[in-house]
């Protein structure tokens, strides 16, 4: 088991650098923002987030026509990410109107 | 050849569009750029997506443009008939369908796997089935997050007696249901996999039921980690570098907003996640913004 895992480690360190730079990436890049920025930043953040779509994308490129079942399954798939995605940034967008209004009407 | 190098070269700029629209998001001045810098590379990923060159591919291009364009009505249409006011629950749900995308691409797999149609490893398996109970749990618990912010749903028609007991119970089933799944290999039966799914779904009900509705916000945070988690394993399941360190870097994004957030409010992650409805965060924080109201309200005039 344990030589399993080493064994997988060693195979896909390019990875496992990968992942740790990201993870290190996300607290850097976030950590920094002020208090009145958090609801944004989770809501652009979750827009990210919809990247998830790519996978219905490669699913349904690869699906056979008349596989109808995993067809509606990776539409259906990928109408919820895209949803995720579009709603996502919209709603960022929204937020940062009602700041410029607040602003405007002080 | 050209086409591997301009999709992956799309891919790569995607990523970088992402960790700068993150960057940009977490400044006062340059949130609505950064947003759209974001955006901008969830395009190019998607076009990369659609011209990279698939083996044996059959394409299904209608399929998918009529995907893309519903959801992105569908997603226009729910972010823009709120009031303005009501635009932070709006990102629950979102994440909710977040999570319900990474749940029926892990079912759609397993079916696959089932039918014969692709071989899986028993890593791949494994992959999968973390891709169904994190989807579920992130859909339906988002979804009950948005329910209590709205007031659809009050805290004492949810919250059980002996809650506590009840969740640990249910997530030993979820596993165990899991592991069972797991055991059949690629001769199971697409029931259970459909069982195992809707049990995880049940759990992330149970999950956030006992949470107070003033929490709910952090308790959005965290599900909307635990989905960038899903769709980084989705990245496994298709081999896609980009899904995978995009997730990642959500899910890190995810993880350390919910702490920054808990900080603002004056509360510990764990209180929050353990305290439930009973005991009145006011009680034992004087300073801690108890209302969901009261900490948009400072939310947004701080930014101002």
């Amino acid at each position: 088991m344990m030589d399993a895992f080493m064994q997988f480690f060693n195979d896909n360190l390019l990875i496992f650098y990968l992942l740790a730079f990201a993870i290190l990436l996300g607290f850097e890049v976030v950590s920094k923002a002020p208090a009145g920025l958090q609801t944004p930043l989770l809501s652009g953040s979750n827009a990210i987030s919809g990247v998830v779509l790519i996978g219905a994308i490669l699913l349904l490129r690869q699906t056979r026509s008349d596989d109808y079942l995993t067809l509606a399954l990776g539409f259906l798939a990928l109408a919820l990410g895209m949803a995720n995605a579009v709603g996502g940034f919209v709603t960022t967008d929204r937020m940062l109107d009602l700041f410029r209004q607040k602003k405007a009407n002080q | 050849m050209t086409t591997i190098f301009l999709t992956n070269l799309f891919y790569l700029s995607g990523l970088v569009c992402f960790v700068l629209g993150l960057r940009l998001m977490s400044n006062t001045g340059s949130v609505r750029k950064g947003n759209f810098l974001a955006g901008a590379g969830m395009c190019l990923a998607i076009l990369a997506a659609v011209m990279e060159p698939v083996s044996g591919a059959y394409n299904n291009y209608a399929w998918i443009a009529g995907g893309l364009s519903i959801g992105a009505f569908a997603g226009y249409f729910l972010s823009t008939k709120r009031a303005y006011t009501l635009t932070t629950s709006v990102v629950a749900i979102f994440n909710g369908l977040g999570g319900a995308c990474a749940a029926l691409l892990g079912l759609a797999e397993i079916l696959l796997v089932y039918n014969g149609e692709s071989a899986a490893s028993r890593s791949m398996l494994i992959a999968i089935l973390c891709t169904i109970i994190i989807g579920g749990v992130v859909f339906t618990g988002s979804l009950l997050a948005y329910a209590k912010m709205e007031g659809l749903i009050k805290d004492s028609s949810v919250n059980l007696r002996r809650h506590g007991f009840v969740n640990v119970l249910l997530l030993t089933i979820t596993l165990f249901c899991g592991i069972f799944v797991y055991l059949q290999g690629d001769q199971g039966s697409s029931l259970w996999a459909i069982v195992f799914m809707l049990i995880a779904m049940v759990y992330g009900v149970y999950l956030v039921a006992p949470i107070a509705t003033a929490d709910m916000l952090l308790v959005t945070a965290l599900l909307h980690g635990f989905s960038g988690l899903s769709a980084a394993i989705v990245g496994l399941i298709y081999g896609s570098q980009f899904m995978l360190v995009g997730g990642v870097l959500v899910a890190a994004a995810g993880v350390t907003l919910t702490l920054a957030m808990c900080r603002t409010m004056n509360r510990s992650l764990i209180g929050v996640l353990t305290e439930g409805i009973s005991s009145p965060p006011q009680a034992s924080f004087p300073n801690a913004v108890s209302d969901t109201e009261e900490a948009k309200e400072i939310d947004q005039s701080d930014t101002a």
